[in-house]
């Protein structure tokens, strides 16, 4: 089967001011590749400061590589930090969600402004389509009106995935977020996005440090170290038999 | 009145309207801006209220104490001066210049300061920084020296005051209203925001502005009560309303040599100087208490 999303050679560095005029050049991420298919979950798991983020920000766009590829669908979608700004098929959801929604605008008007940005519907259409992604995420059509202060942390999740989905998007990036949610709030939010994935098709790039949670959605897994892959392959033969060093500190903790 | 709400109401309120709910909840700041809007009606309206002529001389009745003491008069409410000028008139009409221009001072400010500063804060690298230290270094001198050395070259006058405070005001303002946009521009929902395809002009107006311009209010009420200070203390130094323009500082510096003959001349300006000033800063202490308090929530 073709690949629905496909990371090739993907690198990424920061410059850092080490001195007043010296620059020490930081590898962040070093020739990360994998595959995902369509309906598949891929975890990403890995110790702090291991690029695990930057590689969220950089599939979702909000950071440009330095090489590297990446393809949607067989189109490459980005080339040596060169981004197709039109595409919006790679959704992310951030880890804090509260923060990742303007305080001064309401949830329809947020959901608005991104169907107007993004596509051509008319009014009718765009009201109608976030009643219905409001309700595929199990909000009302009334929270439409409300603020994002006025919502408990699950239903801003809810939102954000509300957000993420509006844009019919094939891959959703969760950078910790559901780390932050207690545990049956997760559990909720975890079932709803096994039930949008059977029921669309979604494909989800799983950030997280949560072990269980890895083992219980995840197809693939991908363990970074020190923005390397030590290990990359099914969920399941990893967690049974885990070959680095890392990956067995990381799974006996 | 009760004390509990019996059903617990709602609040699904718009920042906004959470915003004025939590003001009205501050008295004093409620009080400021009472008197405030009474000052700016008054600043508006003054020629048409005002029940004598800014310049009638009254031979009859030189230095009429308020009509409150034994020997004042009905006729002069607060009495008149060494000419026959009724001081009420004069004191109404004082509240368009000193208070009137204040604020469209501090308007004019506003706008520019918010224009650059936006600009500032969108703007990176050399061109950004050269900004921003050039505004540091007008930002160490204080603005009622910088009002009267632009003064220096301008020439007293009242309207040329007006244009000293602007650009006395500006650096602070612009310096302001960067560092605002500067800190929401690195803020999480703005990435989200791009992530969603916004344009730099959406991410100002649909992702910025609505969450500052509480602050750029903020901001405009010190800019205003600066301006009042400013621009009565440079009619008092004699550099900028001339007499007999009814300007507050420049009536108390007018009637500087009656204050033993006549205190009324000379503490009336000076007590409605103090008002204007109170009550603007009582209405942006107000307002900066209810943006701590949101923070906070």
């Amino acid at each position: 089967m073709q690949p629905l999303l496909k990371v090739q050679a993907l690198s990424k560095s920061f410059n850092l001011r080490s001195g007043l005029f010296s620059r020490k050049r930081f590898e962040v991420l070093k020739d990360i590749s994998f595959c995902l298919s369509q309906g598949e979950t891929l975890a990403i798991i890995g110790e702090t400061g291991s690029g695990k983020s930057t590689l969220a920000k950089l599939l979702a766009g909000a950071d440009s590589a330095d090489t590297g590829q990446i393809l949607l669908d067989g189109n490459i979608i980005e080339d040596k930090g060169i981004r197709d700004q039109q595409c919006r098929h790679i959704r992310m959801i951030f880890q804090d969600s509260e923060a990742s929604l303007n305080p001064g605008l309401t949830i329809g008007d947020m959901l608005d402004d991104c169907l107007q940005y993004n596509t051509s519907l008319d009014k009718q259409t765009r009201g109608e389509k976030i009643t219905a992604t409001l309700s595929k995420v199990g909000l009302l059509n009334d929270h439409q009106h409300y603020y994002p202060h006025m919502f408990s942390g699950g239903q801003l999740q809810r939102v954000a995935l509300a957000r993420a989905l509006i844009l019919d998007p094939k891959v959703v990036v969760l950078d910790e977020a559901l780390s932050s949610l207690d545990p049956s709030v997760r559990a909720q939010t975890v079932n709803l996005l096994l039930k949008l994935q059977q029921d669309t098709g979604l494909s989800y790039i799983l950030i997280t440090h949560h072990l269980s949670l890895v083992r219980h959605i995840s197809d693939q897994l991908v363990v970074l170290d020190h923005g390397e892959i030590v290990e990359y392959g099914k969920t399941e033969d990893i967690f049974q038999d885990p070959q680095s060093n890392v990956t067995q500190k990381l799974l006996s903790c | 009145m009760a004390k509990f709400n019996l059903f617990s109401e709602e609040s699904n309120k718009a920042p906004l309207a959470r915003f004025w709910r939590k003001f009205k909840s501050n008295h004093p700041a409620l009080v400021g801006l009472w008197v405030f809007i009474a000052f700016a009606i008054l600043a508006a309206a003054a020629p048409f209220i005002a029940p004598y002529g800014v310049n009638q001389q009254h031979s009859d009745a030189l230095l009429i104490p308020p009509s409150w003491h034994e020997m004042g008069d009905v006729r002069f409410l607060l009495g008149t001066d060494d000419l026959g000028r009724d001081v009420l008139s004069r004191l109404m009409n004082g509240a368009t210049y000193t208070f009137g221009l204040s604020v469209i001072a501090a308007l004019i400010t506003t706008v520019i300061g918010v224009l650059v500063g936006t600009f500032a804060g969108i703007s990176r690298g050399l061109r950004s920084s050269f900004l921003n230290h050039l505004l540091d270094i007008t930002l160490s001198i204080p603005s009622l020296l910088l009002a009267i050395i632009i003064i220096a070259i301008l020439g007293p006058g009242l309207m040329n005051t007006v244009w000293a405070i602007i650009l006395a005001l500006l650096p602070q303002f612009i310096h302001s209203v960067r560092n605002l946009i500067v800190t929401e521009l690195g803020k999480d929902y703005i990435t989200a925001f791009k992530l969603d395809g916004a344009s730099n002009w959406h991410i100002l107006s649909r992702g910025i502005f609505p969450n500052i311009y509480e602050h750029i209010v903020v901001i405009f009420t010190m800019a205003l009560s600066t301006a009042i200070l400013d621009i009565s203390a440079l009619g008092f130094l004699k550099l900028g309303a001339q007499p007999p323009t009814t300007e507050w500082g420049a009536i108390l510096a007018e009637n500087l040599g009656l204050i033993y003959l006549a205190p009324w001349t000379v503490g009336l300006p000076g007590v409605l100087l103090f008002l204007a000033v109170l009550s603007t800063n009582l209405v942006g202490d107000g307002l900066r208490q209810v943006l701590k308090a949101r923070k906070a929530d």
